[in-house]
């Protein structure tokens, strides 16, 4: 069932996406196309398999669960690569900020090695930390960090892993209102900014809406029950 | 992928390591006690071993000490442990004991027993205190509190070796089984603290101790080193009978002496079968005991007493320790005097030269056994979790076989095939026999914490990037950088603490602290008793402490190198 076009040359797409527990279907089958910069939403209860099927893009499957289908990034296959070879950036509910390192350890775990050298990673990671007014916190330890703070970071580690797609599993679930508007809007401005396919999942219509990107609803039994262009006129990304 | 396809080996490699010593010596244990064992002339099998043994005078004597000690020890300490749960629960005298749990049953049982036998001797510590003034002894009162004839002592010496073991089992079971929900439920049902504990959170809490159980019922059955310090020896509880026909001038005990070993394992086996029938019986009685719904009392009384005793226990430990401190600087310590009257170095001195190479002795073996115990434990769990498996219950089973096997029942065998490989009396085979009792412990210490670290921190370094072996050494070993270091702590502990296995596999060629005390116990210098067991003591107290210390200097670097990185 194809509730999205297919244009798969550019962005993250699924193509009959499904995921099974021995002969049970969890979710799916799904096919869609996040063309760069958009964010598509998929909207659904809570147990029905949309974490999974980030998993499933980001190739780290309970080894319970099988997947079929393919996950295409800029139109090649990636579904056989192991997650280290795909690139593809997720940020959960929690920062999972490593407690053992620094903030910049923790950023400088993202950075790829093929940014050599030690100033030139320092100079790296300070851009980064200065472009979200945070050189500050260089040598801090994570867990000195508010809420916010630590969230913004994660998303700064993820980004400098240079990831070719960005998954959102509820990330803005556990901050409090104010807070969670702004992180909302931090994640999708440098989404767009940097052309990132994104895939939202949230049970919250409040960050779908702030997405503002196509939406897509699963019912608990992980059936796809359809899709909804962008509403307040944003570009309809690869909708019919 | 190579690497990852050593690690899938790793499992059936860790299995085969400690399973394999055991069948085989159980093997070479059973054939000879039929008569087998051609290298001594046994070519034929017969029953001659066995009717040899229970021809032994003393057999049945060995026996009755065997289980009253065995059976007694087993359903005190679990008794104790429970009923001290039960009316402590929730209380603060829970925490500040659970931090002395793991320092107890880190000190190896030789240096409890020793330490319990200068402290309840009819000349110990204790009759000193209060002598003469309270009791008018001028010379230590005949009567033997060390070495009684029913194996009392040797008894309470088990109970303070394994009351803490359980404790500290229970605790982690009851947070597995959200204890604090059923107790609230119970007590909102109008149940009396103990009673709640007793019918809600016990039953459930019994199915996941119930291993360890065995395993205490098991080794204070066939309980070594122990008994040779506190039991009766003439004649002793079965495992240290059998260890002497083992250790006969007369090369044909070997075939008695295989016998006994099988006994042995028989009797172990009976007992674990008689603790189930009990099980069972104990269920059926319990139905019925829930099921008339007394709500029961306040448990002032049941806390005053397990409180009393757990402490009692603690302090008769802490106690024997400072004994065998205080007796390794004794210069003179006249009988009945409360103190020593003159103290000095000199023991210490005179023993240096033997005791800094049999502590490296020990120290080389622990380390090693412990760091391999490591290595394969943190490989079988990585595997584990990149293949998404899931532990079932028979390998649980399978990792307690060397605590549930009596040693004497198997180390004989075990010595006659590393006779046949070459290995006999070398630092392999010293360092695998530790590994036997080493490995369950550090796989059981570790397995908890590993799975039970989130493993969104791996997917989250795996998307960023990391490969598989990147993530193991730089995320998931330093967050379990504490877990991992007291693992390590337990394998050492469990290794400094073996006596039987260093005797067999090291051929009388390798001398541990552990041997040496036992061995120096039948002597009767106590000054040198006391510098050897507390030395015993000391080695697993500080590798906990460093354990325990450790983590934060080891994080501050890391976190240093990986910026400059």
């Amino acid at each position: 069932m194809s509730v999205i076009d297919i244009s798969p040359e550019h962005g993250l797409t699924l193509s009959q996406a499904e995921i099974l527990h021995g002969e049970r279907r969890i979710i799916g089958p799904v096919s869609l196309t996040v063309p760069p910069g958009e964010v598509v939403t998929v909207m659904g209860p809570s147990g029905c398999g949309k974490s999974s099927l980030l998993a499933l893009i980001c190739g780290t499957l309970d080894p319970a669960l099988s997947g079929r289908g393919r996950v295409l990034l800029n139109g090649e296959d990636v579904s056989a690569r192991p997650p280290e070879a795909r690139h593809v950036g997720i940020l959960f509910q929690d920062d999972l900020l490593f407690p053992h390192l620094s903030v910049a350890g923790n950023l400088a775990f993202g950075l790829p090695p093929s940014v050599r050298g030690r100033k030139a990673r320092r100079e790296r990671i300070e851009a980064a930390l200065a472009e979200a007014d945070m050189l500050a916190f260089y040598d801090r330890d994570p867990t000195t960090l508010s809420g916010g703070q630590r969230a913004r970071i994660a998303l700064l580690r993820t980004l400098l892993s240079q990831p070719r797609a960005l998954l959102l599993d509820e990330p803005f679930a556990k901050l409090d209102v104010a807070l969670r508007a702004r992180f909302r809007s931090f994640v999708f401005d440098h989404a767009r900014a940097q052309g990132l396919p994104t895939l939202l999942v949230t049970h919250d219509p409040q960050d779908a809406a702030a997405a503002g990107g196509p939406r897509l609803q699963i019912d608990a039994d992980g059936r796809i029950l359809g899709a909804r262009p962008a509403g307040r006129g944003h570009r309809p990304g690869g909708l019919p | 992928m190579h690497r990852r396809g050593l690690l899938r080996f790793l499992p059936g490699l860790t299995l085969a390591l400690f399973l394999a010593p055991v069948i085989a010596g159980l093997i070479g244990t059973w054939l000879p006690a039929f008569g087998y064992f051609p290298s001594l002339g046994g070519d034929t099998f017969s029953l001659a071993p066995w009717t040899t043994l229970f021809a032994q005078p003393g057999l049945a004597e060995s026996l009755r000490l065997t289980l009253i000690s065995g059976f007694l020890a087993t359903v005190s300490a679990f008794l104790l442990t429970v009923i001290f749960l039960a009316a402590c629960h929730g209380g603060r005298l829970i925490l500040a004991v659970r931090g002395l749990m793991a320092p107890l049953i880190a000190v190896p049982h030789a240096a409890v027993a020793l330490g319990l036998a200068f402290l309840i001797a009819p000349s110990g510590w204790l009759v000193r205190l209060v002598s003469p003034w309270a009791t008018g002894w001028d010379l230590p009162p005949d009567v033997a509190t060390v070495q009684d004839a029913n194996g009392l002592a040797l008894t309470l010496g088990l109970i303070i070796k394994e009351v803490p073991f359980l404790l500290l089992m229970t605790l982690a079971a009851l947070e597995q089984v959200r204890a604090e929900e059923r107790l609230a439920v119970a007590r909102s049902l109008g149940y009396g603290p103990v009673t709640a504990w007793l019918k809600a959170v016990l039953p459930a809490v019994y199915r996941q101790i119930r291993l360890p159980l065995y395993a205490v019922l098991a080794y204070a059955l066939s309980v070594v080193d122990m008994a040779l310090i506190l039991a009766p020896l003439t004649p002793p509880p079965l495992a240290v009978q059998v260890l002497r026909w083992f250790n006969d001038p007369d090369l044909s005990m070997r075939f008695v002496a295989a016998a006994g070993a099988c006994l042995q394992l028989l009797i172990v086996i009976a007992g674990i079968g008689l603790w189930r029938l009990g099980e069972v019986a104990a269920e059926g009685l319990g139905r019925a005991w829930i099921a008339g719904g007394r709500r029961g009392g306040d448990g002032r009384l049941p806390r005053l007493v397990a409180a009393g005793l757990v402490q009692g226990l603690v302090a008769l430990a802490a106690a024997g320790l400072l004994g065998l401190a205080l007796w390794s600087v004794t210069r003179r310590w006249r009988y009945p005097d409360a103190w020593p009257s003159s103290l000095s170095l000199d023991t210490w001195a005179h023993q240096a030269p033997s005791l800094l190479a049999i502590t490296g002795t020990t120290l080389v073996t622990g380390l090693a056994a412990a760091a391999i115990a490591l290595l394969l434990a943190l490989g079988c769990l990585e595997n584990e979790q990149r293949r998404g498996l899931t532990l079932s219950n028979r390998v649980l089973w399978l990792l307690y076989v060397p605590l549930l096997v009596p040693q004497v029942a198997f180390l004989f065998g075990a010595q006659v095939l590393a006779i046949q490989t070459g290995i006999d009396a070398t630092w392999i085979a010293l360092v695998w026999s530790h590994l036997l009792f080493v490995l369950p412990y550090v796989f059981l210490t570790l397995g908890d914490p590993y799975r039970a670290l989130d493993e969104r921190y791996a997917r989250t370094a795996l998307c960023l990037g990391a490969r598989p072996n990147r993530v193991f050494w730089q995320v998931k070993l330093p967050m379990l950088l504490r877990p991992v270091l007291f693992a390590l702590a337990v394998g050492f502990a469990v290794s400094v603490t073996q006596y039987l296995p260093t005797l067999f596999a090291g051929g009388g060629r390798f001398a541990t602290l552990t041997t040496e005390a036992v061995g120096l116990s039948a002597g009767g210098d106590r000054r040198v008793m006391g510098v050897y067991a507390f030395l015993q003591a000391l080695l697993p107290l500080l590798a906990f402490a460093a354990a325990l210390a450790l983590p934060k200097p080891l994080a501050l670097r890391r976190k240093l190198r990986i910026q400059a990185a």
